[in-house]
């Protein structure tokens, strides 16, 4: 049965506010199928606890399978050749040999005067393209896919890749940004009309003009800046700089495609199974209904793995020619240089305040680079995350020679944060206010302020003292930043519960489990409404043939999916008490599910287990498919299926470090990080994913550098040991403290996390060392380098 | 640095090419190589012989069986694990000994099994994550690792397992920094470092008892 009442929607009293501050009844509006209010954790048997991962012991014995450890009946192997050279007009491409080859099974030009180009597409609109690109095709950068084979094997493959013969006209490039920004840098794109590649921060705007390799401006204002910072008494002003981050999935990407006459299956790591299946019945002109596409297990996603890539259209394009299918996994070579990153940015940032510290004006402009692809800005914390009447914002692409960038976890905030975050602390100083007493005053958001107030007192933040005030060699310092983040919801999402005959429970849906747990949380929710265990729960999901989830992207799944499963385990269980109300002599108004069994509420002796309930059905089971709904107080934007909650998402972040002033080593001793994210549901799991976040911050302020060599316009460290990654040895002690945040939002009052807990890091990190030196580094990222050249050059 | 100790192992051993070619080095490497190489006609010592390209048949102990398998001379072990063994729990994820996703274990000894060809490998004994377990039993540390949420994405978490593992077998009492210098050749993206020391110190006293 589908979701869906005549019923009127009933008006409910939820328990709201921060746990530990203060809460307070709020009447919502709750559709008629929808479940009551939910206690608050410390009433709940399963929610709020740290269940172990459903997926754990497969996890652990190496029986879950990944893409790549998919192997299929007469499966070929798909790969890649790529153009040696970052910009080249291709003359021809020579596939003869390749064909030749005895173990090769098809081969297809993506990129040459003979090519298919969109060869994968069938669209009025990606045909234009496709011939396009086939009347003048050029390889906009290295690594670039020129073609490719699928053979039986993968020796095989890398063999015929090196028989295909391509003609390249070498073409002027750029690598660089401030390069290409310059009067006569050679032009990535000669005209506006390509846009290959997807927003690399979700903020995308239409319609701008290009001018040379630059794009824009897009902006954002409000006030009026010029007279807020003629009224201001004090003004900083700093400019930033932000690098490229690769997402280093340890998981490449990667597709088992199956193309048959009856339809097309495909095994993919993918962060959206019902996204790509929707991408694949478009590019292929296949019905939905023809596509299946399954992600068993997804190892590390970050953003790199939302949409269906040009490898996967090539790896069915491969099977759809060779008719098998057709495994294509990426190399870690291949990863580095085309399979996504963050964005480089440049930004200027101006704020001006009163004495008091209430801010006057604040003034951003930046550029962004994310390669071929547009959307490299940097979000839109400094727009919110603090009361200021006057701001304005103007951002620009800029186009280079390097591959796509695309969303990395927190796009756009978390280079953005890294600006804001040292402002508002350059900004404390000057005005001689502590920097959590300053946000104190400029910060709206009540369950920041608690973050604040719990970080500062966890890291002793009153025994901090002056910038720089330490003689030794080796300084240590203490730094604290904030994050925000959208509370982001996916309507429409669904999932099914069932209950059998035999008393086992099962849930079914498309969403995908990327190693958030997302599995653990839905079972914990059902389980909590049936009155059972999660382990008890079934977890199916990861396969559109269920009903179709959320995507993993956006920190939203788990506000996304909760709510759905909690509905539909609602609605299951309202059925069985139907059913079994006469038997207990009673009415099903009057049944609750508790530890196992089905007990009447007035009278407990009445009751029955939940296996004999369920042995007592009709039929084979009872069915019910809930889906995503608005938030009962609606929400402050839409974007297609995408909703934006009411509240923010936030954390506070609190940083010691010790830095060496003679080898410039910054060693980051201790996190503390205070997040929210509604209700949690499973602190274990929430807990691994903040210190995730924090060591992906980690990386990105100390470590982590994609490097291109602009003499050839390569990039020099694509792999994982140039490209420095924060390791066990970087680690720092991390402590994590949740607050409960009840707001009567949805079911399960659920929200994300992921993001939230990786856009206050670096900047935490970048006051810390402000702290210990006295000296400031708005250059990412801060390596031992970085260090000494800044101690040498011994000023701001 | 982030290299494993199974690199280490194999440069200590010999390179592919000095294989390839043959030699009369009389390393304990080339020694266990030879017996097992043995019944596909290899010849003595002193006499070079060059393999390949053809498939060479061999006999390696994985997880307490012999499993004959024929393999090109230029296949790692990482390729021979997870292909004709169908053993996938093994990974691949940088592919040259970087990332210590493919770590297994040669006589309890942590290994890069994508640097190391399956020829070299002789006698001794691989243990893959599907061999940790006894039976249904979970090892101590795998046990640790879903009590205590020693996971995210679980890519990694084969090879951090089997190195954590190995460590409790040389030092039953390691501390923390003990548990971080074992899997520090071991990359997690998604940083779940901090629970995996968690998880370790807690499967050492599990199995103090």
């Amino acid at each position: 049965m589908a979701t869906g009442s005549q019923d009127s929607p009933r008006h409910e009293k939820f328990v709201t506010g921060i746990v530990g501050v203060g809460l307070s009844d709020v009447e919502r509006t709750v559709p008629a199928d929808e479940a009551p209010p939910l206690a608050p954790n410390a009433q709940l048997s399963q929610i709020g606890k740290p269940t172990p991962r459903w997926n754990g012991r497969a996890k652990v014995t190496g029986a879950v399978r990944f893409t790549a450890d998919i192997a299929l009946p007469g499966m070929l192997h798909g790969r890649f050749l790529r153009s040696p050279l970052p910009h080249a007009r291709i003359r021809a491409v020579d596939t003869s040999a390749a064909e030749r080859h005895p173990g090769v099974r098809a081969v297809l030009v993506l990129l040459g005067p003979n090519g298919a180009g969109g060869a994968t597409s069938v669209s009025a609109e990606e045909d234009v393209e496709a011939t396009r690109r086939n009347e003048q095709p050029i390889a906009l950068y290295a690594g670039a896919a020129v073609a490719a084979v699928a053979a039986i094997s993968e020796q095989a493959a890398d063999e015929a890749v090196r028989l295909i013969k391509v003609q390249y006209e070498p073409l002027p490039f750029v690598v660089d940004m401030d390069d290409a920004r310059a009067a006569g840098a050679p032009v990535v794109y000669e005209t506006l009309d390509v846009q290959p590649g997807f927003g690399a921060s979700g903020l995308v705007s239409p319609g701008l003009t290009l001018k040379g390799n630059v794009r824009g401006p897009a902006g954002d204002a409000r006030g009026d800046v010029a007279a807020g910072l003629v009224a201001a008494e004090v003004v900083v002003e700093g400019e930033y700089r932000t690098q490229v981050q690769t997402h280093c999935c340890l998981e490449p990407h990667g597709i088992v495609a199956d193309w048959r006459a009856d339809g097309l299956t495909v095994h993919i790591s993918t962060q959206f199974t019902a996204g790509v299946r929707a991408e694949l019945a478009r590019a292929f002109g296949l019905p939905l209904g023809r596509v299946r596409v399954i992600a068993e297990a997804i190892g590390g996603g970050f953003g790199s793995k939302s949409q269906l890539g040009y490898y996967g259209h090539a790896a069915v394009a491969l099977s759809r020619k060779a008719q098998a299918p057709v495994r294509l996994v990426l190399e870690r070579h291949e990863e580095q240089v085309d399979s996504g990153y963050r964005p480089a940015t440049w930004q200027r940032l101006r704020i001006g305040a009163a004495r008091d510290g209430t801010l006057a004006a604040m003034s951003l402009l930046s550029y962004g680079t994310a390669g071929t692809a547009i959307g490299a800005g940097v979000g839109n914390i400094a727009q919110r995350m603090y009361t200021c009447a006057n701001f304005d914002e103007s951002h620009y692409d800029v186009f280079i020679n390097a591959g796509p960038g695309c969303a990395m976890r927190g796009p756009g905030n978390v280079p953005g944060a890294f600006a804001l975050e040292q402002a508002i602390d350059e900004l404390a100083e000057k005005l001689g206010i502590d920097p959590v007493a300053l946000r104190d005053r400029i910060d709206a958001s009540p369950v920041r302020r608690e973050e604040r107030r719990i970080g500062a007192e966890r890291m002793g933040w009153s025994t901090r003292h002056p910038a720089g005030a330490e003689t030794g060699t080796i300084k240590t310092g203490l730094g604290m930043a904030q994050s925000l983040w959208g509370a982001n919801v996916q309507v429409n999402s669904a999932c099914e519960v069932r209950v059998l005959r035999d008393g086992s429970v099962e849930v079914r849906s498309s969403v995908q489990d990327i190693g958030t747990g997302t599995g653990t949380i839905i079972a914990q929710v059902v389980a909590e409404e049936f009155g059972l265990r999660a382990e008890d729960i079934v977890i199916r999901i990861g396969d559109t043939d269920f009903p179709a989830g959320a995507p993993s992207s956006g920190s939203r799944t788990a506000a996304s999916m909760t709510p759905p499963a909690r509905n539909a385990a609602y609605q299951v269980c309202r059925q069985l008490f139907a059913l079994v109300a006469p038997a207990l002599g009673t009415t099903a108004d009057d049944l609750q599910a508790r530890d196992g069994r089905i007990v009447s509420r007035r009278d407990p002796a009445r009751a029955m287990t939940f296996h004999d309930a369920a042995a007592s059905m009709r039929t084979g089971q009872i069915a019910v498919v809930a889906s995503r709904g608005e938030d009962y107080a609606g929400f402050r934007g839409r974007r297609g299926d995408m909703g934006f909650a009411l509240n923010d998402l936030g954390g506070v972040q609190f940083a010691a470090v010790s830095v060496d002033t003679e080898t410039g080593l910054v060693r980051v001793k201790r996190v503390v990080a205070v997040h929210d994210c509604g209700r949690p549901i499973n602190p274990a799991q929430i807990e691994s994913q903040v210190q995730g976040g924090i060591l992906q911050g980690l990386g990105y302020a100390l470590l982590e550098e994609r490097v291109f060599d602009r003499q050839t316009g390569l990039i020099v460290n694509a792999d994982l040991e140039q490209y420095k990654l924060p390791g066990a040895l970087e680690v720092p002690a991390i402590e994590v403290h949740l607050i409960e945040n009840y707001q009567g939002f949805s079911a399960t009052d659920v929200y994300g996390i992921a993001e939230p807990s990786n856009i206050a890091t670096a900047p935490a990190i970048a006051n810390a060392i402000y702290n210990a030196l006295g000296l400031r580094l708005r250059t990412l990222p801060m390596n031992r380098a970085a260090i000494l050249t800044a101690l040498a050059a011994g000023k701001n | 640095m982030r290299f494993s100790v199974g690199v280490h192992g194999l440069r200590a051993r010999m390179s592919r090419r000095s294989f390839l070619k043959g030699t009369s080095a009389a390393t304990a490497g080339l020694a266990a190589l030879e017996t097992a190489l043995t019944p596909a006609g290899a010849a003595a010592a002193d006499d070079p012989q060059v393999f390949g390209p053809e498939p060479v048949s061999i006999t390696l102990r994985v997880n307490g069986a012999a499993r004959t398998v024929a393999v090109e001379p230029c296949a790692t072990l990482a390729e021979v694990l997870r292909g004709p063994l169908n053993l996938t729990g093994t990974k691949i994820a940088c592919n040259r000994g970087s990332c210590s996703a493919c770590t297994v274990l040669l006589d309890g000894v942590p290994v890069a099994s994508c640097s190391m060809l399956a020829l070299d490998v002789g006698e001794r004994a691989i243990t893959t994550i599907e061999g940790l377990a006894n039976g249904d039993v979970l090892h101590p540390v795998q046990a640790a690792f879903i009590e205590h949420d020693a996971l995210q994405c679980g890519f990694c978490t084969p090879g951090m397992v089997l190195s954590s593992a190995a460590l409790l077998e040389r030092n039953p009492q390691p501390t923390a920094e003990d548990v971080k210098a074992a899997i520090s050749g071991h990359v997690c993206r998604c940083g779940t470092y901090p629970h995996v020391v968690d998880a370790v110190l807690a499967a050492a006293q599990a199995r103090r008892g």
